[in-house]
């Protein structure tokens, strides 16, 4: 097989590029001081979110729009812009009765694993049967939060996940309390933009000793044209607690790139674990990628005394992705992770990596990167460990493999370390390999197609990352590396 | 079963196989020697379809259909396998699953049902004994960190797994110390039966030793130059390939 041919397999098309013809209500094109308040207005905040917002709006319009990482984008226009887009549904859906049928069908269309819909079409597993997993999920379409289940069976536990609007009516004293406590208002640019008009997200809190009963997960959905996403995540484990959060992301196919800025902020408290796992499957536009999302997420989160958090993310979507999940190693004995696939193809580009940041004694960092680039596709690992003075005993170990498919892509590898500590251990690993012609035959010869067997060779290839997803996160995430490759091999 | 006829093969626009002829029935072990660079491995490759190698003429028939008309996969679901000499690594899968994709591939082609895990597990135990395959080569990622002995015997279990009509081997011996040869020989004949043909190519007598062929063939510059029973492999032994090469290049003259 030549690379000519592996690359014809890459050229699949993007599954989830459907629009769902729902009545839309924007906010006017553009950004200004007005539109942060009519947005605050629209969902009805108090005075302190407001004052927030308009912090960051102030502090935005001084900011410059990073251009270090290793991706070109033609500028973002941002007065050309809708910040503000929801379905008409009239107030905030109290059951599932209420929701537009065309949301969940739109669901149903996005392939979201099978459960899951069931959950958002109301079908409850039956009682008794514990070794079906069960998942809370809240749906975020364009800007609002659409429905949230299993809301009152969590309520018994004493887990808040609901979104992050009712959250911040309903728990403003956690919402002021950890809002911008991990990523402050001044952090960057695109989390700037996105504390002064973020729309909406997702609120959790986890307990005191919990074990949170169940996943929790958030589709996003970015539907409307022209309309920027920047949803908002929060996540506190208090201590001694457990939480396993999944996020999915859909885009429709357009021929203008959307942006999406999110910003997530975990805070895990004394001996509180976070697993935090996303598959990112926004648009990714068409072979030249046109129409693609724009994705400049900021993910962050602290770790106090012996907490844990845990990144896992298999990333196969956007045009341009620019994203950092990174942990403060804040407490004593604390641990970070970041388990990562990116797959790059046709004229995708990603610069991604994470931030290790060791505070305290005895941190531990793991960072595990699986890199594919396939037809024009373009990756730039960026990835920095930080020991500073008094972390005695810091350990990280990074191990960063990239798997190139054809001759025109391209992977690169910028590690950053910074070493304040002397009593630290540092490991890092690279290594650079390509699917075969000669990987290709052997499986072929033993009978599986090319598309089988690309997708078994990437599979293996990024296993070590897939078996850090909860086992149906996992499945679905397989599925999509080989239909995202789907057209690299012929 | 497999009927090659005045096979001419290019590589790169230059011509390996100069029309080789070679006839192998159901039930029959055919052994085709020669020296380095000679058409061996273009012929294997030539029979599972890789890419590169251009047939310019002549025809292969397998069991009936027009081998060159298919492509791999479809080769090796109607049965033929190959054995390669330099068997390739898979990290991050594992042994029994990429046999279990494999074999339900080609059944999936050829129109059987799946078979369950469990029932791949009772199969792949059994099979395993045939080459003495340590438990955790099945669970280890393909070929990968396998020694040269362990890489052969894999291909060899591959085979039993897959049950094909038609095994080609190439160099099925090369990189293996006296006792792995051994036990991939004696893995080898078990599995020869009257329903399966099988094609070994070697450079070497010895492993003729163990597989004791039904027919010898000698291959020299892209053609086969000599064909005889068993006695001729312990001839060119004996003889080398040179006296055979001097022979062709006077006959090939003379043509």
């Amino acid at each position: 097989m030549t690379t000519s041919e592996i690359e014809d397999v890459l050229a699949k098309r993007y599954e989830a590029g459907f629009v769902t013809d729902i009545e839309q209500e924007y906010a006017p094109k553009g950004l200004s001081e007005d539109i942060v308040r009519f947005i605050s207005e629209k969902k009805s905040e108090p005075a302190w979110m407001l004052e927030w917002r308009l912090k960051n709006y102030r502090h935005w319009l001084r900011m410059k729009e990073p251009r270090w990482a290793a991706v070109s984008y033609p500028a973002i226009d941002y007065q050309d812009l809708h910040y503000w887009a929801a379905p008409k549904i009239g107030s905030a859906p109290k059951s599932l009765d209420e929701v537009d049928p065309k949301l969940l069908e739109t669901y149903e269309k996005l392939g979201i694993p099978l459960h899951e819909r069931e959950i958002l079409a109301g079908v409850q597993r039956p009682e008794g049967d514990p070794d079906r997993p069960r998942v809370a999920v809240d749906a975020v379409f364009d800007s609002v939060s659409v429905h949230t289940s299993f809301k009152e069976e969590l309520g018994r536990a004493g887990v808040i996940f609901c979104s992050f609007s009712e959250a911040v009516h309903e728990h403003p004293e956690l919402i002021q309390k950890y809002l911008g406590s991990v990523v402050p208002f001044s952090d960057n640019f695109f989390a700037t933009l996105n504390g002064a008009v973020f729309s909406d997200g997702s609120f959790v809190y986890i307990p005191k000793g919990v074990r949170c009963p169940m996943e929790l997960s958030t589709y996003f959905r970015i539907n409307a044209a022209k309309t920027g996403q920047f949803e908002r995540t929060l996540i506190v484990a208090d201590e001694g607690s457990y939480v396993s959060y999944l996020e999915g992301c859909t885009a429709p196919q357009r021929d203008e790139n959307q942006l999406h800025a999110a910003v997530v902020e975990l805070v895990a408290l004394p001996g509180a674990e976070i697993k935090y796992s996303t598959v990112q499957n926004w648009y990714p536009g068409d072979e030249d990628g046109r129409g693609g999302i724009y994705n400049f997420v900021t993910k962050r989160g602290v770790c106090k005394e012996r907490a844990k958090i845990s990144w896992t993310q298999v990333e196969t979507g956007s045009a341009v992705t620019w994203k950092y999940p990174s942990c403060i190693l804040e407490g004593d004995d604390s641990i970070g992770e970041f388990y990562s696939v990116a797959l790059t193809n046709h004229a995708q580009q990603a610069d991604t990596g994470t931030k290790m940041i060791h505070l305290g004694k005895r941190t531990r960092s793991t960072i595990v990167s699986k890199g594919i680039s396939a037809g024009r596709g373009q990756q730039t690992y960026r990835g920095g460990v930080k020991i500073a003075k008094g972390a005695v005993g810091a350990r990280n170990h990074t191990q960063c493999d990239s798997l190139l498919i054809g001759n025109r892509c391209g992977a690169h590898t910028v590690p950053y370390v910074e070493v304040h500590e002397p009593s630290a251990q540092l490991e890092h690993e690279a290594t650079t390999s390509r699917i075969g012609e000669d990987q290709l035959f052997y499986c072929r010869q033993r009978g599986l197609s090319e598309e089988d067997a690309v997708g078994l060779i990437v599979n293996g290839f990024a296993k070590q990352v897939l078996q850090e997803l909860p086992m149906e996160f996992a499945v679905e995430a397989q599925k999509l590396l080989g239909v995202s490759l789907e057209g690299a091999v012929g | 079963m497999l009927s090659i006829q005045n096979l001419h093969v290019e590589v790169g626009g230059k011509p390996i196989l100069k029309g080789l002829t070679l006839e192998l029935k159901a039930g029959e072990v055919h052994a085709i020697m020669g020296p380095n660079g000679a058409g061996k491995s273009t012929l294997s490759y030539v029979l599972a379809g890789r890419d590169g190698y251009e047939v310019k003429a002549g025809s292969i028939t397998f069991l009936g259909q027009d081998l060159l008309a298919m492509d791999v996969s479809e080769r090796a679901a109607a049965g033929l396998f190959l054995g390669f000499q330099y068997p390739v690594a898979i990290p991050g899968v594992s042994n029994l699953h990429f046999v279990r994709a494999a074999l339900n591939a080609q059944r999936k082609a050829r129109g059987e049902a799946e078979l369950s895990a469990a029932e791949l597990m009772k199969l792949a135990r059994e099979k395993g004994k045939l080459v003495e395959l340590p438990a955790d080569l099945m669970k280890r990622a393909v070929n990968d960190g396998f020694s040269g002995g362990e890489k052969k015997r894999n291909e060899i279990f591959q085979m039993a797994m897959l049950e094909p009509k038609l095994a080609v081997l190439d160099e099925t011996d090369s990189g293996l110390d006296i006792d792995a040869l051994r036990v991939v020989a004696s893995g080898v004949n078990a599995l020869r039966s009257p329903e399966r043909a099988m094609l070994v190519i070697t450079h070497y007598q010895r492993l003729l030793d163990h597989i004791v062929p039904d027919r010898v063939h000698v291959l020299v510059d892209g053609r086969i130059v000599e064909s005889g029973d068993k006695s001729l492999a312990l001839r060119l032994e004996d003889e080398g390939y040179e006296k055979i090469r001097a022979t062709a290049a006077v006959s090939g003259a003379a043509s």
